[in-house]
């Protein structure tokens, strides 16, 4: 499924000649945060409760700021290698003039926000990922994506606590509460396998030791996520099911080109507006 | 973001002589600067007049988030989103800080919110105009939280010990906010484009008399301005903080090189005040009662969060009780 999907994958990158493992490595990382920290933006107004309201804002925050950081980074390789030649390619590029095949993300992240089961079963699936993985990255060979791991884990690890919690109360809260998180996570879990799938690129990083070994994130994410969900009294779906994968390739769900149509509009608007 | 229409159920002030002893020892110490706290005996009227007051402070902290929010997902460049998304969760944070200090009157929190989901609280005025473009960001922070920088600067020696405590932590991150909004403003006024410019006047034009109704009503039309400012609840009258709001901000709106869509605007050299054209008082109490351009949005919004959160809230409850009997 995933070398098909490679094989299929629209090759018509923002700097196509000089988008490296390493820079297409990078956007996955600061497009799964930028697309999901979007997703906390829609919520603004729309918490169950007013710390809930707060709590959404500042893990919002948290991902936008790591988001900032990995583009940053990858917008100076790009530029570095002569690319985009007739824009400034900086994080802002990145984030508000690529389209949607361009975009790196993980498709779970762009998942709507449907009701607080499906947020927080959202959220919880990727943060078990995402501590894993980042504890992984602090030690990478790259200084620079080590010192941006280690910051971003001191604040997925916050997010993790939290998104475990509300799983687990939910799931072992009321009968209602029960059945949307257990609907929540069945209907999310076609998103997992490309959490713990590994292509070409994710192999380039692995072979220079920037990333970090795709099976121990694996087995860490498993274990988290069968602890959490049997104290949740959570039926766990099957590791075997069919998986829905495609955005670290640029195939992405229907959901996307909404979501980036709303995020890029005032950039695509005035194009000349070179500051805002 | 304060209150802008507050009841204190009396036009008449009483003098020392008419009091009661209680009520008189309550006035002596506020008299001399004293705060009160939650366990002094105070006057039935003052624990409500500062129930309704701080209830509809917080409420307009947490509808507040609303125009604002609108635009977040839009927001231009990442740096603005980070800056944004930042403020509204200060905001959530100034709700919960208000909360609480109107719980240490005895109100309840779930009880206030009901009544400002059915109509019976108000939030301030100003909230119920929509956000049209980007430059509202700016102008929000700069003339929205500039106005309710002026109310509460002076809120922070307001006599009730914990709205004045609450009041210097709020003071100190909306002075940020109110930087921030104007940095956006004067961004795009001195960098941007004719467009970019054109949106800064547009803005200013549609929010800049909605800001000074901020104040409230004019003097002579606040019967209640009285008796809170004998208790010292209210330090300035509304006309007072409103002409120092003007004086401070027209000069910024001159740097900006935008203008007021005043006509009468003059500065008047003898006084060296600002003098301004007349406020629709029409347009003011219409808003205040529920018929202003996004009143209904506004209310409609709050109550279905609070609505569709129900069963989160029960999940919650339900499982913190079962926690506690499993530990039992």
């Amino acid at each position: 499924m995933q070398n098909l999907a490679l094989k299929n994958s629209v090759q018509k990158n923002i700097a196509q000649k000089t988008q490296t493992p390493l820079t297409d490595y990078l956007l996955r990382l600061g497009d799964s945060a930028l697309v999901l920290g979007q997703r906390h933006a829609q919520l603004c107004g729309k918490a169950p409760a007013l710390e809930e309201e707060m709590a959404l804002m500042n893990v919002g925050l948290d991902l936008f700021g790591q988001a900032r950081n990995w583009l940053g980074y990858a917008a100076e390789l790009i530029a570095a290698e002569g690319g985009g030649s007739q824009h400034k390619i900086d994080a802002d590029h990145l984030a508000f003039r690529r389209d949607a095949h361009d975009f790196r993300n993980l498709l779970i992240a762009e998942q709507p926000n449907g009701d607080f089961a499906d947020i927080m079963g959202r959220q919880f699936l990727f943060d078990a990922w995402h501590v894993h993985l980042l504890d992984g990255l602090a030690e990478s060979s790259d200084p620079r994506i080590a010192e941006v791991a280690a910051k971003s884990l001191k604040e997925a690890t916050y997010h993790l606590r939290r998104s475990s919690e509300w799983v687990i109360r939910l799931g072992d809260g009321t009968e209602e509460s029960h059945t949307r998180m257990q609907r929540a996570l069945n209907n999310l879990w076609q998103f997992t396998g490309e959490l713990l799938q590994t292509d070409e690129i994710d192999q380039a990083m692995i072979e220079a030791g920037i990333a970090p070994d795709p099976e121990t994130i694996a087995a860490r994410w498993k274990a988290t996520v069968e602890e959490v969900l049997e104290e949740a009294t959570l039926e766990r779906p099957s590791y075997d099911a069919w998986m829905y994968t495609g955005g670290k390739v640029g195939h992405h769900t229907e959901h996307l080109g909404f979501l980036l149509a709303e995020m890029q509009y005032l950039p695509r608007t005035y194009p000349d507006a070179t500051v805002w | 973001m304060y209150a802008q229409l507050v009841e204190t159920g009396s036009n008449k002030l009483k003098t020392l002589d008419e009091m009661s002893p209680e009520e008189r020892q309550f006035q002596e110490r506020i008299n001399d600067e004293i705060k009160i706290e939650p366990k002094n005996w105070m006057p039935d009227a003052y624990r409500k007049t500062l129930i309704r007051q701080i209830s509809q402070h917080a409420h307009s902290e947490i509808v507040g988030m609303l125009p604002e929010g609108n635009w977040l997902t839009r927001a231009p460049t990442l740096k603005r989103k980070l800056q944004l998304m930042a403020k509204i969760q200060d905001e959530a944070g100034h709700g919960l800080y208000l909360y609480s200090a109107m719980e240490t009157l005895g109100a309840d929190r779930d009880e206030e919110i009901d009544k400002l989901h059915d109509g019976r609280a108000k939030y301030s005025s100003i909230f119920n105009y929509p956000t049209l473009n980007w430059a509202d960001m700016g102008t929000i922070g700069w003339l929205v939280d500039g106005a309710a920088i002026v109310n509460q600067v002076p809120l922070q020696r307001t006599s009730y010990g914990p709205y004045a405590r609450a009041m210097i932590r709020v003071c100190k991150e909306e002075s940020f906010h109110q930087r921030q909004g104007y940095q956006i403003l004067l961004t795009m006024m001195q960098e941007g484009t004719d467009d970019q410019k054109a949106m800064v006047q547009d803005s200013i034009n549609r929010f800049w008399w909605p800001s000074l109704m901020m104040f409230g009503p004019s003097d002579e039309n606040s019967p209640n301005s009285a008796q809170s400012m004998a208790w010292k609840i209210k330090r300035h009258s509304n006309d007072e903080l409103r002409q120092r709001f003007l004086d401070q901000t027209v000069p910024q709106l001159e740097l900006l090189g935008c203008t007021a869509p005043d006509p009468d605007l003059k500065y008047n050299e003898e006084t060296g005040h600002y003098e301004f054209g007349e406020i629709d008082w029409q347009e003011f109490f219409d808003v205040v009662k529920g018929n202003g351009p996004c009143n209904r949005e506004r209310v409609e919004a709050r109550r279905s969060a609070i609505d569709n959160g129900a069963w989160v809230r029960e999940a919650a409850v339900a499982y913190a009780a079962k926690r506690q009997r499993r530990a039992a």
